[in-house]
């Protein structure tokens, strides 16, 4: 396969996803608007009112409505996309969970954006951070390209044979959504070749094996009442299938590398090799942090950074590898775990090292809740501060807030 | 359609097998095999969470023998937009696994919880955008899958687990939402109200529904013998009995041109003609625990009359509409 010739367009976040999706022509796009996602059901809106999407667009009256459509749509065989943001995501929270659980491919943009209270409608991951249990695939993008990027390769994720799971992508509201970028775009039919058809898992009905989908010639009961005697069996494939996604977006992201030239992963390291410190962390901050990292560079520190595409599955042994050799390790959490250690990615990435006989220093920088920029100058305060604790020998603070008034 | 004959009907494929965990004399079970008789091709169905959808498909078993499914409470009428909306991407695109079927009709359940409370949005969201599927609503008149709590659908007096009939108050204090009412008011094809107390309306109904292009409603009164205490072989006759009373009457509506057009069945048709017939409302409570507290241990003719006054009003209502 060759790298096919692509159309540069100028699109935001938002309008970047909607192409992508307009690509995909998937049978049903049921969501409901909220700021920052507005823009995706806006253009999509457009696409289907010119003609040029065969898809059914269902301007529900509830996220969680949204979901459930989705839901409907995707148990009928049909594909189907939805995106929200922050208090439309918690709404559509009881639905997530069930729409993992059913084991059905639906692919969601999450255009991040602070919960309430107070009502903020700039960016934070609190929203998606918060359904990270829900049992979907989170990947998070750094800039518009990537969001385009994902909301393709989303489908083949998600579908996979091995997986058959939902998919989030993960892309920073205001930051990614409104900023105009220079976004390379396949063809329609590359895309449409790309994505294939979707396939259904075979399982075992009332009448014989049949497709896991609803089709009168082949009635089969899902979603039933399932308690202490088989609920337990149910879930534990779904602890598989996320361990299986693991490789499957690696795979995905190779293929779709060889037909765009973008290549994706899980991780996403920069100048890691021979660093001595480094920080961590999802979104378009990761952008900011590798400018940060040439700066300290040129003036001679050790700096690097690791970008978590996948934050779901979170690919635990592939961060052990990256990191061991670092030997002060910053989290940057743009969320807050109320209650918890830290926040929610370095809980993870700090447990990652429990077992391991090279553990860096970890700590944990909580920054940008509700939309507070996070310049390169905090960043660089990050870093010196991960210098500080690598002189030290170990963490200064476990938990630091960046860019807070205290 | 016309109405099927009791021989015809008999003939008709069970598509909901005996064997479920539904309750002895329960309403719904009657109502929804016999809803199942009037299915007309190929059909998919969604079960909002209640007694139905718990009683009749537990792991590993199910009593559905058409392709099912449920996934939450209060979200059967946005499942089905799903369902139906992606029938008719594949129709459109004419590819996907549903696109060799010429039509589908979607079947919605859900209780009086499911509908009048916590399901109305969807449902109201449904019926506005105009999705073509049939939403039931089986009333059994309060929460009876998590043991008879109270809902908009149960009627004022009745004692439930969360309006318990107390020293001070005797049950629910609300009157019984007018959810047909608010249904009409959406300006959609095909309103009906049932009970399994006739059979053949009913079914006749049903395929009325389905025939109808657009969402349509069916509003099925459900006695339910634990929630409201009667014995479990009183199922048919206490239906007939709400019917007798005016307190629930047999109607359908349609849309034409733009007015919806109130048609009374012809049980509730006999009494509008001959109102001698219509009994007292006393006959209807008087069976039933739920109302045990007008009776005993005193007699509570304010309640009594109170209620008859509002079957007499709201049947005087129905019938403007209706003649």
């Amino acid at each position: 396969m060759t790298v096919v010739e692509q159309k540069l367009l100028g699109l935001n976040g938002d309008e970047a996803v909607a192409y992508a999706i307009k690509q995909v022509n998937p049978d049903v796009v049921a969501a409901y608007p909220i700021t920052p996602q507005t823009i995706i059901v806006e253009r999509f809106s457009e696409y289907v009112a010119d003609g040029e999407v065969e898809t059914e667009f269902i301007a529900v009256e509830s996220e969680h409505s949204a979901l459930s459509t989705c839901i409907g749509a995707e148990a009928a065989g049909g594909r189907a996309f939805t995106c929200t943001a922050a208090n439309g995501l918690a709404l559509m929270w009881e639905m997530t969970y069930i729409a993992a659980s059913l084991r059905l491919p639906i692919v969601m943009a999450v255009v991040n954006r602070a919960l309430s209270a107070p009502i903020n409608i700039h960016n934070d991951h609190s929203d998606s951070m918060g359904a990270r249990d829900s049992g979907w695939i989170q990947l998070y993008c750094e800039n518009s390209q990537e969001a385009y990027d994902t909301a393709i390769q989303a489908w083949r994720i998600g579908e996979h044979p091995e997986v058959q799971l939902p998919v989030m992508i993960c892309l920073d509201g205001f930051i990614l959504s409104h900023t105009l970028e220079n976004v390379l775009t396949l063809p329609d039919e590359v895309v449409r070749e790309f994505i294939g058809e979707r396939s259904f898992p075979r399982v075992q009905g009332h009448l014989g094996e049949a497709e896991f989908r609803l089709d009168p010639e082949h009635p089969i009961t899902m979603g039933p009442l399932d308690l202490y005697d088989f609920y337990f069996e149910h879930k534990r494939p779904q602890v598989e299938a996320m361990k299986r996604a693991l490789p499957v977006i690696e795979e995905v992201g190779r293929e779709y590398g060889r037909i765009s030239g973008r290549t994706y992963s899980l991780l996403h390291p920069y100048r890691l090799e021979d660093a001595e410190i480094a920080v961590v962390g999802l979104g378009s901050t990761m952008g900011t942090a590798r400018v940060v990292v040439d700066r300290l560079r040129s003036r001679g520190v050790k700096a690097g950074l690791l970008r978590v595409r996948a934050f779901r599955p979170f690919p635990a042994h592939e961060i052990l590898k990256a990191l061991s050799h670092v030997e002060a390790v910053g989290v940057l959490d743009r969320c807050a775990s109320f209650g918890a250690l830290g926040g929610p990615l370095f809980m993870e990435v700090r447990n990652a090292f429990y077992d391991s006989a090279e553990r860096p220093i970890i700590s944990d920088y909580i920054y940008g809740l509700g939309g507070r920029d996070m310049s390169m100058e905090m960043l660089e305060e990050v870093f010196k501060s991960l210098e500080e604790d690598r002189r030290a020998g170990r963490p200064l603070e476990l938990v630091r807030y960046i860019g807070l008034r205290e | 359609m016309g109405e099927m004959s009791l021989r015809e009907m008999a003939k008709q494929p069970d598509l909901l097998a005996p064997g479920h965990r539904l309750c002895a004399g329960c309403g719904e079970a009657v109502t929804v095999r016999l809803i199942l008789k009037a299915v007309r091709g190929p059909t998919i169905v969604t079960v909002a969470t209640g007694c139905l959808e718990v009683a009749t498909t537990i792991f590993p078993y199910t009593a559905w023998d058409l392709p099912w499914i449920h996934t939450a409470f209060e979200n059967a009428a946005a499942n089905a937009s799903g369902i139906e909306a992606a029938f008719r991407a594949m129709k459109r695109k004419g590819r996907g696994p549903l696109a060799k079927y010429e039509h589908i009709d979607v079947i919605a359940f859900a209780g009086d919880g499911g509908t009048y409370d916590i399901g109305l949005q969807a449902l109201s969201g449904a019926l506005e955008r105009g999705h073509d599927f049939v939403y039931v609503l089986l009333d059994n008149e309060a929460y009876m899958n998590t043991g008879i709590q109270r809902s908009g659908g149960t009627p004022r007096c009745a004692a439930t687990t969360t309006s318990p009939a107390g020293r001070v108050i005797p049950g629910k204090r609300e009157w019984k939402k007018p959810i047909d009412e608010i249904v009409v008011a959406h300006e959609i094809p095909y309103v009906a109200t049932v009970s399994a107390s006739y059979p053949t309306d009913l079914i006749r109904k049903m395929r009325c529904a389905l025939e109808a292009e657009g969402p349509a409603f069916i509003h099925a009164f459900v006695p339910c013998p634990r929630g409201w205490r009667f014995p479990s072989e009183q199922t048919i006759a206490l239906g007939r009995l709400a019917v007798q009373t005016c307190l629930f009457p047999l109607w359908e509506c349609r849309l034409e041109e733009g007015r919806p057009r109130y048609t009374l069945s012809s049980p509730s048709l006999s009494i509008a003609k001959n109102p001698e017939r219509k009994r007292p409302i006393e006959e209807y409570l008087e069976k039933q625990g739920r109302f045990r507290h007008l009776f005993r241990p005193e007699r509570r003719d304010d309640l009594i009359k109170e209620i008859q006054e509002w079957v007499d009003l709201k049947w005087e209502r129905l019938l403007e509409k209706a003649l």
